[in-house]
């Protein structure tokens, strides 16, 4: 019986096996910089690494020694600052959003939600700056935890949303049924469902901006000495890092990479504790 | 309303799920139990709508937050608009000690950056949204995507330290002489071979943005119907023949909206560009020349900025950028909404 297929040309096994080439030459070398970019920072991180840099504040220039310890607790309280603003406001939107929302008024505050998240976050800086620190007329740890909360709000907003929009109808009417209160429902059945979903956000969020350093330049501003008052300026891990990345001496130089190490280790493991929960859960697998 | 059991329902089984077991339970007791209002109570119904309120309330913070950014750089800046007016985008000096203002060099700064960031990160992210979505075994999907991720999640100052000690270095001892002596004709790479320059600056943003056009253009990709896939395979395409004519046709406008997100991104992008670009207000012909964008010089001296002019002028920079990233955005998230019609615009990768 003759076959009803004809051969591939030439020309098109060729076109074919070289373009599948290409897409997964393209798959290798985005995978180069990752690499170079983590085993560099581990080298040169370890080495630098050490108990005093946990615990000690910066010394004067020229001395050896000292640590990024202020820095370390200055990203803390910045950051809960910022969580403190921007998880309820950003759970909240979502909420209204995905459970009461349907209109033009959603569809507006869902667009603006991704358009806030594009706008560069050196002007967030400057907004806050001009919002929160011109008034207060001092840098703080306060203005700096704003600026990242509001950097949170439509990240988590956007999360939030599109997790609860997973959450089947019949589970909100079966809480509605029992007749028990809508704000309870909503609470405490809808939001409980997507739970998992929606500390996905909120950690992603808190990934994104806790390596932020553009929006802390002229708000949390940095400082070289313990500062735990709210209305103090600052140091911040990632303003740390910069101010001795562009530093002439080699003593920072290898503290702005032992800061590096540390503040990637933070980030990894939210990212990766946020793929484990949700590639096994009930979240979709997107990958 | 009577709670007796009805005769005609006797034979019938009963819905009784827990009270299996139990002695019957009298008609007087039932009689005895109090009747449950069917209707929320007044309290429970003005939480509902407090509730309702607060959420709101949290949803407008979205909008107001949009609105205070317009209004706080508008009018922060209004001292520089009122002096330059228009002329403010084309002057080219910079000079804070006269008072002269014009932001031309940053604005040719952050496109060049930008664009040669796309150029080169556009084939790269697109390549592997496909072989992520078409080609790719199973197993390895996971693992690739997830680099992708990782890649995303590292900050800024962190790609610029890297830049500094690792990417200046080679850029300067290894690729510049190299493309010096063989692409030097094309006027692009002419120049000491500083190392730090708009080159490093292009690059590096380039290394950022491509998971960020990455994960959209997979999500778009996704997005394209089985059918349309199958479809051409029936017709006895091959495997780059399907991808062509069903999967990136089908999703151009998706994609498109993913490249601009990556030029958006590129174009606000700070600290990395910053450490990296060079920091001179100057136009030049030359990729291996030091630059400066509009991001950098807000970062480098918003807070040297000591009389009222000056820092109105670096305002009026923000507010520049915030308009142009907003445009960018919405343009991006129309294009990706209408492939994927809003339901997983995610964000961020």
């Amino acid at each position: 019986m003759p076959s009803l297929s004809r051969p591939l040309s030439v020309g098109r096994r060729i076109t074919n096996v070289g373009f599948i080439g290409l897409a997964g030459l393209a798959a290798v070398m985005v995978l180069v910089p990752l690499i170079a970019i983590f085993s560099y920072l581990i080298y040169k991180g370890v080495g630098a690494l050490n108990w005093a840099f946990l615990t000690h504040t910066p010394r004067p220039i020229g001395e050896p020694g000292g640590g990024m310890a202020n820095a370390i607790v200055g990203s803390s309280v910045v950051l809960g600052i910022g969580s403190i603003m921007g998880v309820p406001l950003g759970i909240g939107a979502g909420l209204y959003m995905s459970e009461f929302g349907g209109g033009r008024y959603t569809n507006a505050v869902r667009f603006t939600a991704d358009v806030l998240n594009g706008i560069p976050s050196i002007v967030v800086g400057i907004a806050v700056y001009a919002l929160v620190v011109l008034p207060q007329q001092h840098f703080s740890a306060l203005s700096g935890g704003v600026a990242l909360g509001i950097m949170m709000i439509p990240t988590i907003a956007r999360t939030t949303e599109e997790m609860l929009r997973m959450v089947p109808n019949t589970i909100r009417e079966a809480a509605l049924g029992l007749g028990i209160p809508q704000w309870r429902a909503t609470l405490q059945v809808t939001l409980r469902t997507a739970s998992k979903g929606v500390i996905t956000g909120v950690m992603l969020a808190f990934a994104r901006v806790a390596g932020e350093t553009a929006p802390l330049l002229f708000t949390a501003f940095g400082n070289q000495f313990w500062n735990l008052n709210p209305n103090q300026p600052t140091a911040a891990l990632p303003l740390q890092i910069f101010a001795y990345a562009i530093s002439p001496f080699d003593e920072w130089h290898r503290q702005a990479w032992a800061g590096a190490l540390i503040l990637i280790i933070l980030i990894v493991v939210a990212v990766t504790a946020v793929r484990l929960v949700t590639s096994r859960g009930n979240v979709q697998n997107n990958a | 309303m009577s709670l007796s059991p009805n005769p005609e329902l006797r034979g019938l089984p009963r819905i009784q799920a827990s009270s299996a077991g139990r002695p019957p339970v009298s008609p007087d007791a039932i009689a005895a139990v109090p009747r449950i209002e069917l209707r929320s109570s007044k309290v429970s119904k003005y939480l509902d709508v407090a509730f309702r309120y607060s959420l709101l309330i949290c949803s407008l913070s979205i909008l107001a937050v949009m609105g205070l950014f317009f209004y706080e750089l508008t009018t922060r800046s209004k001292l520089s608009i009122a002096r330059f007016g228009l002329k403010f985008f084309v002057g080219d000096t910079w000079d804070p000690v006269s008072g002269d203002f014009g932001a031309l060099p940053f604005i040719y700064g952050t496109l060049v950056s930008s664009l040669l960031a796309l150029v080169l990160a556009v084939p790269l992210a697109v390549g592997v949204a496909v072989f992520v979505t078409e080609l790719c075994p199973r197993t390895l999907r996971g693992m690739i995507s997830f680099t992708v991720e990782l890649l995303a999640a590292i900050p800024s100052v962190i790609y610029g330290l890297w830049g500094i000690f690792v990417l200046v270095p080679i850029l300067h001892h290894t690729v510049q002489p190299w493309l010096a002596r063989y692409m030097g004709w094309t006027g692009l790479f002419e120049g000491p071979p500083y190392g730090i320059g708009m080159l490093a600056a292009g690059i590096i943003l380039a290394i950022m943005i491509v998971p960020i056009i990455a994960s959209i253009t997979r999500e778009v990709l996704v997005a394209v119907p089985r059918s349309q896939r199958e479809a051409v395979l029936a017709l006895g395409a091959t495997r780059w023949e399907m991808v062509r004519m069903a999967v990136l046709r089908n999703a151009r406008a998706g994609i498109m909206g993913g490249i601009i997100l990556g030029l958006g991104r590129a174009m606000g992008e700070t600290m990395a560009v910053t450490m990296l670009i060079g920091n001179r207000p100057e136009i030049a012909k030359s990729l291996f020349a030091p630059g400066y964008t509009m991001a950098s010089v807000i970062a480098n001296e918003f807070s040297e900025a000591t009389d009222d002019l000056y820092l109105s002028a670096l305002v009026e920079i923000g507010l520049a950028l915030l308009i142009v990233t907003v445009i960018v955005n919405a343009c991006a998230r129309l294009l990706i909404w209408s492939i994927t019609r809003g339901q997983s615009a995610r964000s961020n990768a």
